[in-house]
């Protein structure tokens, strides 16, 4: 069942979302939901390997990104596709890695797992659960080294929280005082194990006090109580306080990814439908535009220009050259070591 | 190039290469545990606490933190000092140094130093006394020199520093009170990549890798003192390989005999065998001979470690194998 809204942490709400930022909110959530139902139905008919979809967290995602500014820097996930997008990258880019093809984001070296768009202030996807929260966790490092006021946000799941780096990076941030963002989208199972069976207790956020930062549940699909919570940890961070630990409960609509075939009922049909139809992101953030006196023309020409964005994504990416085979090495050193193909190197 | 020189230590060339290299570049910071008692703190008189991070037990984050801090703008040298140690940040060198670069189609550049001690033949049995540069070598993405000399030390620590690559650096502590002139230009670089001849001879090849060097000197020393004329490469780097030196020190001589203090199965002396193998085959008149440290556990009790490592005595004995 869909969770309830808790708050371990008495953050302040700042700055609430102006009509503006709710309307790019919306965009950039359906920029992620059309871009990942297009990549599903591409990869299933074969164009391109497989995929770990974001649908279904699209709340918890953009409204991180929307308290950044552009210049601020992100770590993500195997789950790659909803960071870039909800940063802001160009789609096509993004569509091409995909495809596995010289024009995409990665030059055809990274594919579905690693969308890192360096552009949008993205140091790494990493497909090793955990693996991004040191890199993070260093990009603060360097910010309070140059003396800027960026800051950095580790976007990471609920398994992840189950791994030393989890431990060890919110205490190195924890003992400098790092800009630092440690962002759980706890979507509830880690594959198919559920946080219940693999958590001593459910609230990853909890764990913060043992490391003496604060620690905010929020709920994840509601966009707008993401951006509040994260604008406050993120004017706390530029402030020198220090990080935070935010924990978005979320829901994954697809499964871990493309193609897996889950042989056991780790959660329900009913369940997946509650959190369709009671709490979909997108369902949620529509009904709050219309408070802001959107009307459904504006939201319909966001749906529209969204489809064509994604079509054309779509469409670059299938007319792109593949990588020229012999440029395997490029992007290996900095200065290009080559091996001649003879010697079986 | 200043022709002037001072005697350094191998232990004071690496403080000293870390200490010009930091007043030259502030994106320079230095990262490690107890940095403040041991090898780095002499670096404490000129820089404070924001650059020089001492960090609790947590080797995989805080080596991951340094490659964060490396994509972002700083270059950061991570001391992870006994070697047996990188196995606990071995994902972060491998899984995330190695591969950002090329996964990220060269969005992204990891200019970052990793320093690791080997410590062996001191008594400190199976989990202080590791060698393991073999390992990483099997990682592409990675650059990893082993310097032998004070001089080479400071060089190709300070290239190490300036190279926008990932590069391991392996120190030997049985070397850190050899002394030797030093170059004081605070531009003086050993170039990554290439090995140096430090003996010429025309009989037989004798490779030496990481801190294996002065027992291969005194090796050829003796043999000259025989009439056996032994060139002595040493490897300096391990990746990139500098397969042209190899290659034409085997043309000259036609023997090969490699010393590597790593166990022996997929050791350093067995790629430089592979590469004397394949591509330097038509020059030999005899087999490769590798001298390595065999394939057990270290143990604690010296008279079980001391004749595990590549002596002058088996050096010697394998070039009479050889000729």
């Amino acid at each position: 069942m869909p969770h309830e809204q808790q708050s371990s942490e008495s953050s302040s709400s700042q700055g609430r979302l102006t009509r503006e930022a709710a309307l790019e909110g919306y965009r950039r959530m359906v920029r992620i939901r059309r871009f990942e139902e297009e990549a599903m139905r591409r990869a299933t008919a074969g164009e391109f390997s497989g995929m770990h979809s974001s649908s279904g967290q699209e709340a918890a995602i953009v409204g991180a990104c929307l308290a950044l500014r552009d210049d601020d820097y992100i770590t993500g996930t195997h789950r790659s596709h909803g960071h870039p997008i909800g940063k802001g990258a160009d789609l096509k880019p993004l569509m091409a890695e995909l495809y596995g093809k010289a024009t995409g984001i990665c030059r055809g070296r990274g594919g579905s797992m690693h969308l890192a768009d360096r552009k949008v202030g993205i140091i790494g996807e990493s497909a090793i659960v955990g693996g991004g929260i040191p890199l993070a966790t260093g990009a603060g490092l360097s910010i309070q080294v140059r003396g800027s006021d960026q800051v950095s946000l580790c976007f990471f799941g609920d398994g992840a929280a189950n791994q030393g780096t989890f431990a060890e990076s919110l205490n190195l941030a924890a003992i400098w005082k790092l800009p630092v963002i440690f962002f759980c989208e706890n979507n509830l199972y880690a594959i198919s194990t559920p946080v219940v069976k693999s958590h001593g207790q459910p609230d990853v956020a909890k764990r913060a006090g043992g490391f003496g930062i604060p620690g905010v549940i929020v709920d994840g699909q509601v966009l707008s109580e993401v951006y509040e919570a994260t604008a406050a940890a993120v004017a706390r961070a530029r402030s020198g306080a220090g990080p935070t630990l935010i924990e978005a409960k979320t829901y994954r609509y697809d499964e871990h990814c493309l193609g897996l075939q889950v042989p056991i009922a780790y959660r329900t049909a009913e369940e997946l439908a509650a959190y369709r139809s009671q709490k979909d992101p997108l369902s949620l953030h529509r009904a709050e535009l219309a408070r802001y006196g959107v009307n459904a023309g504006d939201v319909a020409d966001i749906e529209k220009k969204v489809a064509a964005e994604v079509a054309e994504a779509v469409s670059v990416a299938r007319e792109s050259p593949f990588p020229d085979p012999a440029e395997v090495y490029d992007y290996l050193f900095s200065n290009p070591i080559h091996y001649p193909p003879d010697s079986g190197r | 190039m200043s022709s002037q020189a001072r005697e350094l230590t191998y232990l004071k060339a690496i403080v000293e290469a870390q200490r010009e290299e930091m007043l030259r570049d502030e994106r320079v910071i230095l990262i490690g545990e107890n940095i403040d008692i041991y090898g780095g703190s002499p670096l404490f008189d000129t820089f404070d606490e924001k650059r020089l991070r001492n960090v609790p037990i947590s080797e995989n984050s805080f080596a991951g933190m340094g490659i964060g801090a490396a994509l972002t703008g700083l270059r950061p040298i991570v001391d992870l000092t006994i070697a047996s140690f990188v196995y606990l940040a071995a994902d972060q060198i491998i899984n995330q140094a190695a591969k950002l670069r090329y996964m990220t189609g060269g969005q992204l550049s990891v200019p970052i130093v990793f320093r690791a001690c080997t410590y062996y033949n001191i008594c400190n049995a199976a989990q202080h006394s590791d060698r393991p540069y073999p390992f990483f070598m099997n990682v592409p993405g990675l650059k990893i020199v082993a310097p032998a000399t004070p001089r080479d030390m400071k060089g190709l620590l300070k290239a190490a520093i300036r190279d926008d690559d990932p590069v391991l650096v392996f120190e030997d502590m049985n070397l850190w009170t050899q002394k030797a002139e030093v170059p004081t230009d605070p531009d003086f670089l050993v170039p990554i990549g290439k090995a140096d001849v430090k003996i010429e001879g025309s009989d037989v090849t004798l490779v030496s890798i990481a801190g294996c060097l002065p027992r291969v000197m005194g090796a050829a020393h003796g043999l000259r003192a025989g009439g056996i004329a032994a060139e002595v490469v040493d490897l300096r780097t391990l990746v990139p390989m500098d397969r042209q030196t190899l290659l034409e020190s085997v043309a000259k001589t036609h023997r090969a005999v490699i010393i590597d203090n790593s166990h022996r199965t997929g050791s350093v002396a067995s790629e430089v065998s592979a590469v004397i193998a394949e591509e330097g085959f038509h020059s030999l008149r005899a087999p490769i001979q590798r001298v390595t440290t065999p394939d057990v556990q270290i143990p604690y009790s010296a008279a079980l470690e001391k004749p595990l490592y590549p002596s002058e005595e088996r050096i010697v004995a394998a070039v009479k194998r050889v000729l």
